[in-house]
């Protein structure tokens, strides 16, 4: 285990108002946190970062009383408290503006902010008052939404807005925010930014999270680091560069992945699209004219941030959205079905990003699982030759190296990272040409990852195309033989094997998402002097 | 990582002794079953006659035809209230087809032409019709969108209502048609033997086994679990969700409608109020058998235990002298605390592969 960094520990273990002594959580599957010390500062914007799959909305769920730790304390102003529900959390004055928005849209926006927390006159609602109450937070956050308007119909930004005016209506002590900006606008985020000021000079405790580097170097005091469930590291944010954040985040030894068994890429085409677009339910695009090729023996990572069409284009091609205009050629031939079964025929297989929720069948057993997309192949008329079955089963177990007790086990007795190899080889026993891989290894841990990548190089060597969609810049790197960058539903950047960076891939994802202010940012640092810091990626 | 590894192995010698215990529990519909054997051949006499338990198989075959059915609809995350009026409408069809024939008026020459079928070709029309409110039933829920219950719910008064319009709410009678018309025999279904076992028992392990296979040895029996169990998943396997959805509705209704045409066979009479709750019944059978009614889980051969648990408690409480209204609590109990054994099942299950892992 890395050593946890404690610079600066001596000098904020006063300042404290709230700290986690060794949380453990445990899910089937996965063990998400491990041993986790965190601290909060009092009245101080406290940053949060890790990779997708380190935990962080796993322990904000701990501290805001969602979730119970399997294990570990939570200290708050020096005393251990329990928090068994949201309730009894937001009783304490810890409240949390959620990554998914948590709103009823079939309630008015005062209705909203005021649920489980009504006022009331007479034993009956007041709505007058909420409503009133809502205009004056509407105008402390800037915004002109109308009390009575259903959440349904705002926009996603403004349900953003709303949810933190629900937290904010609460006079919280302790405020978390997690991936507040993910869905704001320029300006939402330049208001926000201002209220988190606000709420800093009044003595509120803030953890914010987000993955936008250039958003928490501003306004961050501390900084604590997420990796793989366990806490990397933790700093007084005027200490720490951008070097040393994606250095904690990826760390050195994760991966030491290198392509053993890799070949040239042959100059044979397996998969050509064409002017690939789906539209946007009102208007715009999620895909816009996309067009490129993938050869034999390739892996294609696909890079971008959430939303930028990733998922979409996997999805497109497979025939998950049969609404999407272009052309699909795979070996010469056009592909022209929509039915999933016969794009699975024509020579395509997807592993689903989210596999409790697209990929497993819980009540059944690994070999089920593991054939239900190729049933076709082992059945004589109506009948099912389960020696075949099991043969194949085995024989792919055997070549995906995956240690298991027995194939009719239940799967959802295995592990997360052998559940994710199941579901990899359900799509392997369909013989693909182009194999689709959606963040194969989200939420598994390190030594399934190696695994995984080892098979992903092997089926490579052999000649299988790859098209891998990964949010984890080091993976990407490691693994890919040439990296596509989408923003905004278009290919923003294409790198080779060799030219490919760190830097190149962030700067090529955010085309299109510049930042008014982004060039100069004036950062307040802890002696109140104020300084330009030039960020560039 | 010592904590962890510390509590797997503890819990294996604890998974030792109780392992004994979970084959118990997973039994625990068979042993019922026994018990309530064991009880009533104690406290009824006659209970053990042979004439008695052929009887008592033949009550078990009606709701096993109906629970079989019942099972798919359920592993596939579905329900089908429709089932018990069904029952009702094949039996009415095939009576009314019998007894009066299919009437066709002719208004311009003020004449009707009365025709009569032989009763294997009143036996398909009935099957027929069955299978048609099962596709009904599956193009509301899938086309459409409506939910099962909903949906099932509405063809349950549908079907019920035609039923009672088949005849103006009446009984035929006397269904053993009139050898001169070529209509006669039909009562063979419910009541003849084939070496010395009722046609209806035979009817029932033929069902039994084809949806066995199907649930065992075919790609559409893999797919009923794996629509229920995660249908997203099952979409994005390439599996046709709306046919497999289809088909459980259309077999329900097929399997409906054998219990209807052999209930009016073995009463030799077709009354459209047949059948009325008997969908509780299929539900319940499937639901002792550990049929979950969240989907994705369940056998047919534990239906086929359930719907004998059912069949054998009610025709053992009516001998014993129990009386209907206290039937019905014993019977309701009875279903509660299987789900309630099912739901601790579940939770140890979930216990051991959490811990595993």
């Amino acid at each position: 285990m890395p050593e946890i960094e404690k610079a600066v520990k001596s000098e904020f273990d006063d300042d404290v108002i709230l700290k986690t002594e060794n949380i453990n959580k445990i899910y089937p599957g996965t063990l998400a946190l491990q041993d986790v010390n965190f601290n909060v500062h009092y009245g101080k914007v406290n940053v949060l970062v890790g990779e997708n799959g380190a935990g962080k909305s796993t322990l904000m769920k701990i501290i805001a009383g969602i979730e119970q730790p399997t294990s570990g304390k939570i200290i708050f102003k020096h005393k251990e408290i329990q928090l068994k529900s949201p309730i009894a959390a937001s009783k304490k004055g810890i409240g949390i503006i959620h990554q998914e928005l948590n709103l009823f849209p079939n309630l008015n926006v005062a209705e909203n902010i005021f649920i489980t927390r009504e006022i009331f006159k007479n034993g009956l609602i007041d709505h007058k008052a909420q409503e009133d109450k809502t205009k004056e937070l509407m105008q402390r956050l800037e915004h002109a939404i109308n009390p009575k308007t259903l959440v349904s119909n705002l926009r996603i930004g403004q349900q953003q807005i709303v949810e933190i005016a629900k937290v904010l209506s609460q006079d919280m002590e302790i405020f978390i925010m997690d991936e507040p900006t993910s869905s704001l606008s320029d300006e939402e985020v330049a208001v926000l930014f201002k209220i988190v000021d606000e709420l800093k000079s009044n003595n509120v405790s803030i953890i914010y999270i987000s993955h936008r580097l250039e958003e928490f170097m501003q306004i961050g005091d501390y900084i604590t680091v997420l990796r793989d469930g366990r806490l990397i590291a933790e700093s007084l944010m005027k200490n720490v560069d951008i070097p040393w954040i994606i250095n904690k985040m990826v760390g050195h030894d994760s991966i030491k992945f290198i392509r053993k068994e890799h070949k040239d890429v042959s100059n044979e085409v397996v998969l050509k699209v064409e002017d690939l677009s789906l539209s946007k339910l009102g208007g715009g695009f999620l895909l816009e004219n996309v067009s490129f090729s993938l050869k034999k023996g390739e892996i294609l990572g696909i890079y971008g941030l959430r939303g930028a069409g990733r998922t979409e284009l996997l999805e497109c091609l497979f025939g998950v959205n049969p609404e999407a205009k272009g052309r699909i050629i795979i070996d010469g031939k056009i592909v022209e079905t929509k039915f999933i079964d016969e794009r699975i025929r024509s020579g395509i297989s997807l592993i689903p990003e989210d596999r409790q929720r697209e990929g497993l069948f819980q009540n059944l057993s690994i070999k089920d699982n593991m054939t239900m997309a190729s049933l076709k192949n082992y059945t004589y008329f109506i009948h099912i030759d389960s020696k075949d079955e099991e043969d194949n089963v085995k024989k792919q177990v055997r070549n995906m190296s995956i240690k298991l007790a027995n194939i009719n086990n239940l799967i959802s007795s295995l592990s997360g990272g052998n559940q994710q190899k199941i579901i990899i080889g359900k799509g392997l026993l369909t013989s693909p040409k182009v194999l689709l891989m959606d963040e194969p290894t989200r939420g598994i841990d390190v030594s399934a990852k190696a695994d995984i990548f080892k098979i992903m190089d092997k089926l490579a060597a052999s000649g299988q195309g790859i098209i891998l969609v990964a949010s984890e810049l080091k993976e990407i790197l490691a693994i890919s033989d040439r990296i596509l960058v989408f923003s905004k539903g278009k290919i923003t950047g294409e790198f080779t094997r060799e030219d490919a960076t760190e830097e190149g891939l962030v700067s090529a994802s955010a085309i299109g998402h510049e930042m008014a202010h982004n060039t100069n940012i004036r950062r307040i640092t802890r002696n109140g002097n104020s300084k330009k810091t030039n960020i560039k990626f | 990582m010592a904590t962890p590894k510390k509590q797997i192995s503890s819990f294996r010698l604890l998974g030792n002794i109780s392992s004994i215990k979970m084959v118990l529990i997973k039994l625990r519909t068979l042993i019922a079953l026994i018990g309530v054997f064991i009880f009533f051949s104690l406290t009824a006499t006659n209970f053990m006659d042979p004439g008695n338990l052929i009887t008592m198989t033949k009550h078990v075959a009606i709701i096993a035809f109906l629970g079989i059915g019942m099972t798919f609809v359920i592993i596939s995350g579905g329900i089908d209230l429709s089932v018990g009026a069904i029952v009702g409408l094949s039996g009415m069809i095939a009576g009314g087809l019998i007894y009066e024939g299919l009437i066709i008026p002719l208004p311009m020459f003020g004449v009707e032409i009365t025709f009569f079928f032989n009763p294997l070709i009143v036996i398909l029309i009935a099957l027929l019709v069955g299978v048609l409110v099962g596709f009904i039933n599956g193009i509301i829920i899938t086309r459409f969108g409506v939910a099962p219950f909903i949906a099932t719910l509405g063809t349950l008064y549908v079907a019920r209502g035609f039923a009672n319009i088949r005849s103006g709410g009446m009984t035929f009678p006397r269904l053993y048609g009139d050898p001169a018309l070529g209509t006669d025999g039909f009562p063979f279904l419910g009541t003849g033997n084939i070496l010395g076992i009722p046609i209806a028992i035979w009817i029932m392990l033929l069902i039994f086994a084809i949806a066995v296979y199907i649930s065992k040895k075919t790609p559409l029996g893999r797919h009923i679990y794996a629509v229920g169990d995660n249908e997203q998943a099952a979409k994005l396997s390439g599996i046709r969700v709306e046919k497999v959805r289809m088909f459980v509705y259309m077999f329900a209704g097929f399997c409906a409608a054998i219990a209807g045409l052999i209930w009016a066979s073995q009463l030799g009479a077709a009354t459209p109020k047949v059948g009325e709750g008997f969908e509780l019944d299929a539900i319940a059978a499937a639901v002792l058998g550990g049929t979950s009614l969240s989907g994705g889980r369940g056998t047919i051969g534990g239906t086929l235990i359930g719907a004998f648990v059912i069949s054998v408690l009610s025709d053992g409480m009516v001998m014993v002298g129990v009386s209907s209204f206290w039937q019905m609590v014993i019977k309701g109990t009875v279903i509660v605390l299987a789900v309630i054994v099912d739901q601790f099942q579940r939770k140890a299950q979930l216990k051991t592969t959490l811990l595993q892992s």
